[in-house]
């Protein structure tokens, strides 16, 4: 039962942040100074065309309907249409949440990869000249910025070797992983610096805990420790730091899926600037916030499904 | 008395405060002397030596119309630091203000405070920045409002989570007792045990807006193109890549320099200060 009363009162505590949300990306539209319309025209339509397309927005009703409106549309999944695509906004953003979503998932089970056996010797040989040579690639990983690293993987293993595609989704499960691996590559090495020093401090702290004491003095051997002991009570603060980066996560796939031409929500979103196309920048924004709403729920979630105490805080 | 102060303080800084102190010094004072250390301009094209690999007389080699990339890279330090530092600094001193202040007095001012952070950390940074861009057009002007509106909230929530726990301590208490107001508690005497996290972690805060102002910028969303930003200089060489690679991957390499500077000055500094948390969270 606590369980239930768990999930339910955090996901009512999503919705005055919800609300905010939709504040934010509805009032977006209204902020650009001018006429959104006219800009968006491109400052080439008559007034006859900027009347309709202000129809079609409701533009031209009064601020609080038009809100109401707004929030009604996008619990139905409305989200209006696209001004450059002529087509209705969900439909263009659902084309391409899966790719992203697929990408996102793809560059996060890729940095845990890297950054798991990283972290694990770090923190065994803590202070070390093995640690210090970690932190210093990790510095220098966390500095490079994704757009380049992107550029010089597509050159160096997509022109020059030919080994991985440089764009692309592809139509298969295999063929997806084959065409993100660059791209999720990319991402991975930004992010596993950030997770093999929280992983590594998380180690250390639970390895100085009673607990593990005892199950040295019951004479467990030091890789069933680790395994079992460290690293199960190490997860807890790595999920979080992976939640709490998720929002620099995305916005770093902005930039990569822009570099890889990858049909994601990422280079949608900068095409969309670049056209004006506010309707699809509104939908892409909530759209955005509520990933990130949901994979904090996701891993709340999770520290439940590892440590059944969050319960009774 | 003041040489051996300081002589002991530089004794106390671990080698990663050092190493990254002198590499930044370095890099500081290279973009302000930009100008005296090439001979070349960073504007001027030089149609009849465009592309040249690199040699001695353009150590980093020319672009598409010819400048000397080496000169474009070290003006660019100008660019990307200065945007980095006022984008750091600047939302940090009035988040530091607030999340003190949100953490000291609670109530409705809190409350007011944790909604709104809660809805800017909703937002991927980068998407909500875009989306202001979108709004005001791109620009260095559209970077400052738009990061200003957003990063303190980073502050906030350090420093008010900091001040939720030196606010129960004795020495607040005793400051209080004695019946100072509630400004000189909160920024005389509590400030400076609140404000060390927020120092560690505006050095990792400059990395990511430097990472921030490149990748806008090679967006298109950012400085505009004949400026030497670095972000754009990658942008510029990427149609070049395969025929000339140093147009795009000096100025990225100038990025990683920087970045892992600041960040060993931060994993110094996250020592030094009695962090610990290491300079990135």
């Amino acid at each position: 039962m606590a369980i239930i009363e768990y999930i339910l009162g955090r996901i009512l505590q999503m919705v005055p942040v919800l609300i905010g949300v939709s504040l934010v990306a509805f009032l977006s539209i209204h902020l650009v100074p001018g006429d959104p319309v006219q800009i968006m025209m491109h400052g080439r339509a008559t007034e006859e065309v900027l009347a309709t397309v202000r129809g079609e927005l409701g533009l031209d009703r009064p601020l609080p309907i038009q809100y109401l409106r707004f929030v009604g549309g996008a619990m139905v999944g409305d989200l209006g249409k696209s001004i450059i695509q002529k087509a209705p906004v969900d439909e263009i953003i659902g084309e391409r949440l899966g790719p992203s979503l697929f990408l996102l998932v793809y560059s996060a089970v890729l940095a845990v990869v890297i950054a798991l056996p990283l972290a694990v010797v770090a923190a065994l040989k803590a202070e070390g000249p093995i640690d210090h040579g970690i932190r210093i690639v990790g510095i220098i990983g966390f500095a490079m910025p994704p757009f380049w690293v992107g550029l010089l993987l597509m050159v160096l293993f997509g022109l020059v070797l030919r080994w991985f595609p440089i764009s692309g989704y592809g139509r298969t499960f295999i063929e997806h992983l084959w065409h993100l691996f660059l791209p999720s590559l990319t991402i991975a090495a930004f992010l596993a610096p950030i997770l093999v020093q929280s992983l590594r401090s998380a180690m250390l702290d639970v390895m100085t805990a009673d607990y593990i004491e005892v199950a040295r003095a019951k004479g467990l051997s030091r890789r069933r420790i680790v395994l079992k002991h460290v690293l199960r009570n190490a997860a807890i603060p790595v999920i979080t730091v992976l939640a709490v980066n998720i929002g620099w996560l995305l916005g770093g796939a902005v930039v990569v899926e822009y570099v890889f031409a990858f049909p994601g929500l990422g280079s949608l979103l900068v095409r969309a600037v670049g056209h004006r196309d506010y309707p699809v920048i509104q939908g892409l924004s909530l759209v955005f916030a509520v990933i990130v709403m949901v994979i904090n729920l996701l891993a709340d979630l999770s520290y439940m499904a590892i440590d059944r105490r969050v319960l009774r805080r | 008395m003041t040489a051996i102060a300081i002589r002991d303080e530089l004794a106390r800084w671990p080698a990663s405060l050092k190493i990254g102190a002198t590499f930044f010094l370095l890099i500081v004072v290279t973009g302000l002397f930009a100008p005296w250390l090439t001979p070349y301009d960073p504007y001027t094209q030089d149609l009849a030596g465009f592309l040249q690999p690199p040699s001695w007389r353009h150590p980093f080699g020319t672009d598409h119309v010819g400048r000397d990339v080496l000169t474009r890279v070290l003006h660019g330090i100008r660019i990307d630091l200065q945007i980095g530092f006022i984008t750091t600094y600047v939302p940090m001193t009035y988040g530091l203000l607030l999340g003190a202040l949100s953490g000291y007095l609670g109530g409705w001012f809190d409350t007011l405070m944790m909604r709104l952070l809660d809805v800017a950390v909703a937002f991927p940074f980068l998407v909500l920045i875009i989306v202001i861009i979108a709004i005001l057009g791109p620009g260095v002007h559209t970077i400052y409002i738009a990061v200003f509106l957003l990063a303190w909230t980073m502050y906030a929530r350090l420093a008010r989570a900091e001040m939720l726990v030196e606010r129960g301590k004795d020495y607040v208490l005793a400051a209080r007792t004695l019946g100072y107001p509630t400004s000189r508690v909160v920024f005389r005497h509590a400030m400076p045990n609140v404000i060390n996290s927020s120092i560690v972690f505006s050095m990792a805060d400059f990395v990511l807006n430097i990472l921030l102002v490149s990748s806008l910028s090679f967006l298109g969303l950012g400085v505009p193109p004949p400026l030497p930003e670095w972000g754009a200089m990658v942008a510029e060489g990427r149609d070049f890549i395969f025929d000339a690679w140093w147009i795009s991957t000096l100025p990225g390499l100038a990025i990683v320099v920087t970045g892992a500077s600041l960040s060993l000055i931060g994993d110094g500094l996250a020592h030094r200060l009695g962090q610990r948390q290491r300079s990135f969270l």
